[in-house]
């Protein structure tokens, strides 16, 4: 599996370039996860405005990376493997922004529960979650760089650990807001930071299915829900 | 066959995709092979259907066989001195290479588009109307002038055409020139329709006057069409027949030639790769 050898160089350049853009995005979008989830877990403030500085980054990287696919588009008429990896590079781009989105969200509480030292209770299971997502995150960029399906199945199946994580904790909250309705509001902010770490798994696994889509032509999105219609 | 040839058969092995229809198609070729001065093969055991109702286009860099290939589904290669081809040709389960086939009446048949517009240096009337006066498909002239209108019609050139019908057909634009020759070929009222790249010499509003013209014949013919544009046979074509080097590599439904090839040189060829 190779995108370059084109017989037109400048299209092998124009492609190699957009990888490294998307590349780029990728660790940007690593490293903000990383800072707000530190930021959050071991209450440093400074990283979570670093993580609500640099989200503007992510938002254009975007933007830039969709604008240059719309002209590669329009000029080389991409066909079979081409066609798949620039709507890969679309569809991975839109998952990595909402991850810095979710990232950008998790600093923001981080910063509002940094004082709460009652929060804290619940921090052991976020950083399992964190932990769960993190891989993931890594892993999927991995896979998108080097085209490997094999394990990026393997990774695309770590996401039922981590909504498993995200039920266990969910339950753990729900029993604390009914025994201490004092704290109501902090309870829910860990809530929501669990909910925006377990869809950073989601934005991770669709990375993994869209690099079976570039390798094989095969889409395995919701495969799981056409089964279950097929079943009825 | 040399060593070359057979270490290439054996790497390209056989056709990949669907090279035959469901149901009974309108064409069939079955390995057809075609050499020049015997010394020379430019086919090489070419298996392919055209369905009924369908759009088949053949893609392929310069001298695969394309256009050959398609020469022999009307026998113009009859009409080329040391061409012999070998299988079987079937148009509506008839063998069209058997002795008592006149070719002159398949050719009316499978009637052909060719790459440059050629009218004869007659009127639009006298160019449509030569190939129903030459078959005898008519009884009067009121029945040619229905025969003439209807295929203009049907061309897409009767209303550019109509208060102009004894003028020559040269002085038409390339696209209307084409698209009078199209309307030729089916005033003879053809099964199958043959085009050798019939917008290779057009301009792009012409051809995709000519695409649209495509599209709508083919609820009523059968086309196959040799293009070295991909994006036109993208567009246009329900299936897609890609050669090289004289074997047919892959017939698949065009959507997935275009986004999801079976075979590697497939691939590389419509993405534009070194193979």
């Amino acid at each position: 599996m190779n995108i370059g050898q084109h017989i037109s160089q400048e299209y092998n350049d124009e492609l190699e370039d957009l990888r490294n853009r998307v590349l780029s995005m990728g660790r940007l979008v690593d490293q903000q996860f990383s800072d707000a989830s530190q930021a959050l877990l071991k209450g440093k403030i400074d990283l979570a405005q670093k993580v609500a500085k640099l989200d503007y980054k992510v938002n254009a990287m975007e933007v830039a990376i969709d604008e240059e696919c719309a002209q590669i588009i329009a000029r080389r008429q991409p066909a079979a493997i081409d066609l798949r990896n620039l709507f890969t590079v679309i569809k991975v781009v839109t998952d990595l922004e909402r991850i810095g989105d979710e990232s950008e969200k998790i600093a923001r509480f981080a910063s509002e529960l940094s004082t709460d030292t009652k929060s804290m209770n619940f921090y052991k299971s976020l950083k399992h979650m964190v932990s769960i997502a993190k891989a993931m995150l890594a892993d999927s960029l991995d896979c998108y760089a080097r085209l490997d399906s094999q394990k990026a199945l393997e990774i695309s199946r770590m996401d039922a650990e981590l909504d498993a994580e995200f039920e266990n904790l969910n339950r753990l909250l729900s029993t604390y807001l009914l025994e201490d309705t004092k704290n109501i509001e902090s309870t829910l902010k860990v809530t929501w930071c669990a909910r925006a770490i377990e869809r950073v798994g989601d934005h991770a696994k669709n990375i993994c299915e869209y690099v079976v889509y570039v390798v094989h032509g095969r889409d395995i999105r919701h495969i799981d829900d056409k089964s279950s219609q097929d079943d009825t | 066959m040399n060593n070359n040839d057979i270490e290439l058969n054996q790497q390209l092995g056989k056709t990949v995709g669907n090279p035959l229809v469901d149901g009974i198609p309108r064409m069939s070729c079955q390995s057809v092979d075609v050499f020049y001065n015997q010394d020379l093969q430019a086919i090489f055991n070419v298996s392919v259907d055209l369905a009924k109702n369908q759009i088949l286009a053949m893609i392929g860099p310069s001298g695969c066989g394309k256009s050959t290939l398609l020469r022999c589904l009307n026998r113009m290669n009859d009409t080329i001195d040391g061409c012999i081809v070998t299988g079987k040709i079937y148009l509506d389960n008839e063998d069209i290479y058997t002795s008592n086939i006149d070719p002159v009446l398949l050719r009316a048949k499978v009637g052909m588009v060719f790459q440059k517009p050629n009218p004869f240096p007659k009127s639009i009337y006298d160019n449509v109307a030569y190939g129903p006066r030459l078959h005898g498909l008519m009884t009067n002239n009121s029945e040619l002038d229905d025969i003439v209108e209807e295929s203009l019609t049907k061309a897409g050139l009767w209303k550019e055409t109509k208060d102009r019908l004894n003028k020559p057909g040269t002085g038409l634009s390339g696209g209307q020139q084409q698209r009078l020759c199209i309307a030729r070929t089916i005033a003879v009222k053809p099964e199958v329709i043959l085009m050798d790249e019939p917008t290779s010499a057009l301009d792009p509003i012409a051809t995709a006057t000519i695409e649209e013209l495509m599209y709508e014949l083919k609820s009523s013919y059968t086309i196959a069409v040799v293009t070295h544009s991909m994006q036109q046979a993208a567009r246009i074509s329900d299936r897609c027949a890609y050669f090289h080097l004289g074997r047919l590599v892959e017939v698949n439904d065009t959507n997935i030639v275009f986004t999801n090839p079976e075979h590697g040189l497939t691939e590389n060829y419509i993405t534009g790769r070194f193979g």
